[in-house]
C-alpha cells in the first residue's frame, strides 16, 4: 500500500500549484469566464506548453503516458484553482476517444493538435432524451456509398460552441437503446448542416445544442469498429466521470478551508462565530465529508487504474458520493459564509455552482446509487 | 378537532379564487408561469388590483383600512394566492412597516403613511443588516446622532431587498451608545430615499441577479418625526415586527404549488426521455418532502387555530420559518436534479415574453431550476439565519 506521489507525479502536483497560485486567481478566472470564448487563450496555451494537455496518452502518440492517477493529480487542482479551460472536453473526453480508437493517420489529424492547442474539441455523447443513459441514441448515421450522412440532435454538449471538431456517437443499426449499433464519427463543427446554440453554463463553462441535419461525413472520419464504439464510450464517461470526480474534491477540500478561514475571522456577539460549537461540528462534517470523498476518490482512481474488477463499481460509488456530499459541503460552505456566501463578488458560490454542475454531469447521486443496487 | 372550513369560509375560498384566476392581467400571469421577472410597473399593477379589491390590506385591522381578515381567512387568501401562482406581495410595506406604524406610530404618522402603503404609492424597503451585523443584528452601527429638529444618519445597511425601487427606507438606527444592553440605544427611524447623502449600490447574488444592496447614509438629515415611538425602543417594535408575520411565514402553500408543478412534469416524457415517475428513486424522495410538508401544513394551521381563537401562537410557531426554508430548499434540489443536464445552461435572456421559442434551452420547470434553486440559498440565511432560529428556539421555547 502507498498512497503518496512518486517524483514525476509530485512534480505534475507542484506544476499544477504552482501555476495557479502565481497566475490564476479568482479575479482573472472571472475575466475569463466574461471574455470571448468563456476560458483563456493564453491560459490554454499554457497548458499545452507544460504538458497538461499530454498527459494521459501514450508517449507514441505524442504524450506522457500518465494514468488515472496522473488526471486525478491534475484535476483535483484544476478544481481547487476553479479552471475554466476546457480540459474535460478536449483531453478527457476527446482525447480519450481519439487515443482509443483512432489510427495512425487520425491521431496525427486531431490528437496531435488537440494536444498541442491548435484543435479545440468534445464528445457529444448527450441527446436531449437520453439523460444519463449513454446507450440512448438516437442519431443515425446512414451509408451512402463511401460516406455517412449523420442526423439527428446532441445535448449540452461541453465546449460544443468552441469547438473545432465534435466526436458523434451516432446509430448505425441497431433500436434506440441498444448498446450494440453505435458508432463514433469525427464531426467538422463548421461542416454544412451542424448548427450550434452555444451558451453558457451555470458554472462558468460553456455548452451547447446541436443539430445534425444530413451532415455528410467521409469514411476516413470513422472512429474504431462500425457498430462497436459503446464499450469504449462507456470507459471514456467512466474515465471523465473519475475526472470531474477529483475536480469536485479539489472544491470540496478548499470550500472547507475556506469556510473554516472565514468562521475564525467573522466576528459576532463579540467573538469569532468559529467559536460556536454548533458551527465547529458543522465545518468538522464538512471536513470529514471532504477526506471520506477523497479516499473514495483514491479507491476508485487506482481501481480503474488496475483495471480491477471492482473498477465500475468504484465509478459508481465515487460519483454518488460527490453527488450527495459534495452538494452537502457546497451548500455547507454557502450557509456558514451567511450573506457573504451568496455574493457573485465572492468566489465560495462560484465553487458551489461547479459542484452543482458536476452532481448533475455524468449521473446524479441517485442514478448511480440505481447502478449499485442494479 | 375539525379538519372543514364553515360555509362562509368555502364561500370566501370560492371568492379569492375567482379573483386570482380572472383578475391577473394575461401578461403578468404568464411571466409568472414562465419564471420571469416581474417589472416594478407589474408589480405595482398587482398590488393597485388587491387595493381595489379592498384586499391590500389583508393582515391590518378594518380602522386603517384593512380587511380585518381573521387568522383563517388569511390564511385562504394566502393559499389560493400561491395556488394561482399570483405574483407575491412586496412585504416590507403592508406586512411590515405599516403594523409598526399603526401600533407604535403616532397620529400624524399615521396619516401620513398609512394610505399610501396601502395603494402601493411608495414603495417600501428594510435597512436592518449592516455589513458587521447580521445573525447579530443588536450591534448594527448605522449612527442616527439628533441635531435640532433633525437626526444626522451615518452608516451603511446591506442586503436590503428591492431597494432600487424603494421611495422610503425603515432602518433600525443607533440613537445612543451610552446604555445597559446593546438593544436599548437602537431606533426605529422612517428615511426618504430622496433624502441627499443617499446612495444605492447594487450587490449582485451568485445566480446573477440584483436583488439585493447596499444603501450607503453620509450625513443624510432625516427630520425628527419621522422617528416611530420612542427612542431607544425600536429594538422592541422591530422584534414585534418579526412576530407579527410569524404565521403564515412557512411559505407552505407556495412549496406545494411547486411540487404540484414537479408532480405534473414528472408525468410526462420531455423531448421523449422517458418520465420521472418511472425513476423510483426520485419518486421516493419527492414523496418524502411531500410527507414532511403535510407535516408543516398542519404545524401551520395548529398555530393558525389558536391565533383564530385569540391566543398567542403556541411553541410550534416558531419552528415554521426554519422548517419551512428547508423544505423550500428541498423541492429546489428535486427541481434540479430533474432536470438532469438541462441543469447545466444557464441562458437569463429567455426569461422574456417575447423571446423566440425555437432558441429557448430547456423545456417547463428545467429553465429556471439552477438559478432559483441557487437564489434560494439565501432562505434559510435571510430573515434570522436558520442558525439563529435554532438559537431562540433553545432559549426561549425549550428554555435551555
Amino acid at each position: 500500500m502507498d498512497f503518496s506521489l512518486n517524483e514525476v507525479q509530485t512534480m505534475l502536483a507542484d506544476s499544477v500549484e504552482k501555476f495557479i497560485a502565481n497566475d490564476y486567481d479568482f479575479d482573472a478566472r472571472q475575466k475569463y469566464v466574461k471574455s470571448e470564448p468563456g476560458f483563456s487563450k493564453d491560459v490554454w496555451q499554457t497548458m499545452c506548453e507544460l504538458g497538461w494537455t499530454a498527459v494521459p496518452f501514450a508517449e507514441a502518440d505524442g504524450g506522457l503516458d500518465g494514468g488515472p492517477v496522473e488526471t486525478m493529480i491534475l484535476m483535483q487542482r484544476f478544481g481547487r484553482g476553479l479552471l475554466v479551460e476546457p480540459y474535460l472536453a478536449n483531453v478527457v473526453l476527446a482525447g480519450g476517444a481519439l487515443s482509443r480508437l483512432a489510427t495512425e493517420s487520425q491521431k496525427e489529424r486531431w490528437l496531435a493538435p488537440i494536444i498541442g492547442g491548435e484543435l479545440q474539441a468534445t464528445l457529444a455523447f448527450v441527446e436531449p432524451q437520453s439523460r444519463y443513459e449513454i446507450a440512448n441514441v438516437q442519431t443515425t448515421a446512414t451509408k451512402s456509398g463511401d460516406d455517412w450522412s449523420i442526423n439527428g440532435k446532441k445535448a449540452v454538449v461541453l465546449n460544443g460552441g468552441n469547438a473545432d471538431i465534435m466526436i458523434v456517437p451516432a446509430r448505425t443499426s441497431g433500436n434506440a437503446t441498444d448498446t450494440d449499433g453505435i458508432t463514433l464519427f469525427v464531426v467538422d463543427a463548421e461542416a454544412a448542416g451542424v448548427s450550434r446554440r452555444n451558451y453558457p453554463t451555470v458554472d462558468g463553462h460553456q455548452a451547447a445544442e446541436v443539430e445534425l441535419d444530413n451532415v455528410a461525413v467521409s469514411a476516413d472520419s470513422v472512429l474504431g469498429e462500425v457498430d462497436a464504439a459503446y464499450a469504449t464510450l462507456s470507459e471514456i464517461v467512466d474515465e471523465a466521470t473519475l475526472a470531474v470526480a477529483a475536480e469536485a474534491v479539489g472544491i470540496m477540500q478548499i470550500l472547507t478551508e475556506k469556510t473554516v478561514e472565514y468562521a475564525k475571522n467573522r466576528q459576532q456577539f463579540g467573538v469569532p462565530i468559529s467559536s460556536f460549537q454548533a458551527l465547529q461540528h458543522r465545518m468538522v462534517d464538512m471536513f470529514t465529508a471532504s477526506e471520506q470523498t477523497y479516499s473514495l476518490l483514491v479507491w476508485a482512481t487506482m481501481a480503474n487504474a488496475d483495471r480491477g474488477e471492482d473498477a465500475k463499481q468504484a465509478v459508481h460509488s465515487i460519483k454518488y458520493q460527490i453527488g450527495t456530499a459534495g452538494k452537502k459541503v457546497g451548500q455547507e460552505a454557502v450557509q456558514l459564509h451567511g450573506g457573504m456566501g451568496m455574493t457573485w463578488e465572492l468566489d465560495v458560490g462560484h465553487y458551489f455552482k461547479r459542484l452543482t454542475a458536476i452532481g448533475q454531469m455524468f449521473g446524479t447521486a441517485d442514478w448511480h446509487l440505481d447502478q449499485l443496487t442494479a | 378537532m375539525k379538519l372543514t372550513f364553515t360555509p362562509e369560509e368555502l364561500e370566501f375560498q370560492s371568492e379569492v379564487r375567482a379573483f386570482f384566476q380572472n383578475e391577473i392581467p394575461a401578461d403578468i400571469q404568464q411571466k409568472q408561469d414562465r419564471a420571469i421577472p416581474l417589472e416594478p410597473e407589474d408589480t405595482r399593477i398587482f398590488h393597485k388590483l388587491l387595493y381595489d379589491k379592498g384586499w391590500a390590506g389583508y393582515n391590518w385591522p378594518k380602522e386603517y383600512g384593512g380587511t380585518g381578515w381573521n387568522a383563517v381567512q388569511n390564511y385562504i387568501f394566502h393559499s389560493e394566492m400561491a395556488d394561482a401562482n399570483a405574483p407575491i406581495i412586496i412585504p416590507f410595506g403592508v406586512g411590515m412597516v405599516g403594523p409598526v406604524i399603526y401600533t407604535f406610530g403616532n397620529d400624524q404618522q399615521k396619516q401620513r403613511f398609512l394610505p399610501d402603503i396601502l395603494e402601493f404609492n411608495t414603495w417600501w424597503c428594510q435597512g436592518y443588516s449592516e455589513p458587521g451585523s447580521g445573525s447579530d443584528l443588536a450591534s448594527l452601527k448605522t449612527r442616527a446622532d439628533r441635531d435640532g429638529d433633525h437626526y444626522v444618519v451615518n452608516g451603511t445597511k446591506f442586503w436590503t431587498t428591492l431597494g432600487q425601487f424603494a421611495d422610503w427606507i425603515f432602518c433600525l438606527v443607533r440613537t445612543s451608545s451610552d446604555v445597559a444592553r446593546r438593544q436599548e440605544g437602537i431606533s426605529f427611524l422612517l428615511i426618504d430615499m430622496e433624502t441627499p447623502g443617499i446612495s444605492v449600490k447594487p450587490i449582485i447574488t451568485l445566480d446573477g441577479t440584483h436583488e439585493v444592496n447596499e444603501v450607503h447614509f453620509e450625513n443624510v438629515r432625516v427630520p425628527a418625526e419621522n422617528l416611530v415611538g420612542e427612542e431607544g425602543k425600536g429594538w422592541t417594535y422591530g422584534k414585534v415586527l418579526l412576530e407579527h408575520e410569524r404565521a403564515g411565514t412557512a411559505g407552505v402553500a407556495r412549496t406545494r404549488y411547486r411540487l404540484q408543478k414537479l408532480r405534473e412534469q414528472a408525468k410526462r416524457s420531455v423531448r421523449g426521455a422517458p418520465p420521472m415517475v418511472e425513476d423510483k428513486s426520485f419518486m421516493r424522495r419527492l414523496a418524502e418532502v411531500e410527507v414532511n410538508l403535510k407535516a408543516l401544513e398542519y404545524t401551520d394551521l395548529r398555530t393558525l387555530a389558536t391565533v383564530a381563537s385569540g391566543k398567542a401562537p403556541g411553541p410550534e410557531s416558531s419552528i415554521l420559518k426554519l422548517v419551512g426554508t428547508e423544505l423550500q430548499q428541498a423541492v429546489d434540489e428535486l427541481y434540479v436534479e430533474a432536470a438532469g443536464y438541462y441543469a447545466l445552461p444557464w441562458v437569463p435572456e429567455q426569461f422574456a415574453l417575447d423571446f423566440p421559442d425555437d432558441e429557448r434551452v430547456g423545456e417547463g420547470i428545467e429553465t429556471d431550476a439552477s438559478s432559483r434553486y441557487f437564489n434560494f440559498r439565501k432562505a434559510s440565511i435571510y430573515g434570522g439565519s436558520n442558525e439563529i432560529q435554532k438559537n431562540i428556539i433553545a432559549k426561549h421555547v425549550l428554555g435551555v
